[in-house]
């Protein structure tokens, strides 16, 4: 009815709209993974002793303590939204940095934990794998790709991250506009579950 | 009501620490179980703590309970893909 607006609204934010799309962005990686876990399953039933002995040359411990550093590093990105809401920055960017922390740390361990496997020639083509039967070749095949992936996604996290808290620094990001802070959560939530899963299919199939 | 539906809801601290600490017990549960217990045991732990720990992480850290039932109902079906997917692999598995 009437053609002037009832307040000034300089720029339009559609929050809803962003959260949507990242969900959406995050269903491909859902499918992205269940493509990789549809292939584990598979050979799994077709190899149960083979991947039963793979799993038990896997070094558990590093695997929990990943679990234990990942689910603390989703806390405290989940800390930091309510703490940008809430406005207080100064925790926001502690958590952020307590978060890349714990990704820079599981990474660490994914490179101890690696080379560990890999003096023992346990790589593609490498000495002691060809000699392995089928079944745990394929084993070490899918969790070399599988934790490989996830490894990239948790270095992609880093970056994505590492560029939400110098927006929180520079109030690009502030109590009245986070949404780019809580996708970024959501990525990093979503790495977290898939490390969830990959857990129990890798280290504790013994 | 306004300013919640701008801003989104705010969730306490103590509810993600909360969850946090359930998270942790559900891990050392399933890590328990697979080393102290017989197969079947292990597995029924993975199907059903594993799960439950990814719920978690979706509904608590992620604020899909406080969102609308559309994107809900957008979570349910692209995970209900999945899962029938998984079904159908073990149905031709089991038929070979």
């Amino acid at each position: 009815m009437s053609s002037i607006p009832a307040m000034p609204h300089p720029v339009h934010k559609d929050r809803e709209g962003a959260k949507l799309g990242m969900w959406l962005f995050l269903f491909t990686e859902i499918l992205l993974f269940g493509g990789l876990f549809l292939l584990y399953s598979a050979y799994r039933a077709k190899y149960p002793l083979d991947f039963h002995t793979g799993g038990q040359h896997l070094n558990t411990f590093i695997g929990v303590a990943n679990t234990v550093i990942l689910l603390t590093s989703s806390l405290t990105v989940a800390i930091a939204i309510t703490a940008i809401q809430k406005g207080n920055r100064k925790l926001t960017m502690l958590c952020l940095s307590a978060t890349i922390g714990f990704a820079a740390l599981f990474l660490v361990n994914k490179y101890v934990e690696w080379s560990e496997e890999i003096r023992r020639g346990i790589y593609p083509n490498g000495p002691a794998l060809l000699k392995l039967p089928d079944g745990e070749k394929i084993f070490y095949g899918l969790y070399y790709s599988m934790t490989g992936l996830h490894g990239l996604h948790v270095l992609a996290g880093i970056v994505v991250l590492s560029v939400m808290l110098k927006f929180v620094h520079s109030n690009r990001i502030t109590s009245s506009d986070f949404t780019k802070l809580e996708n970024a959560g959501l990525y990093w939530h979503l790495v977290d579950v898939i490390w969830i899963f990959l857990l129990p299919l890798l280290y504790l199939a013994a | 009501m306004e300013r919640a539906e701008e801003h989104g809801h705010i969730v306490p601290y103590q509810t993600f620490i909360k969850v946090w600490l359930l998270l942790l017990f559900l891990t050392a549960l399933l890590v328990f179980v697979s080393t102290v217990f017989h197969e079947a045991l292990s597995v029924a732990a993975l199907l059903t703590l594993t799960p439950l720990k990814a719920g978690l992480v979706f509904f608590y850290f992620m604020h899909l309970k406080y969102e609308k039932p559309f994107l809900k109902s957008m979570v349910l079906v692209a995970l209900a893909t999945l899962t029938l997917f998984i079904g159908l692999i073990f149905i031709d598995l089991s038929f070979r």
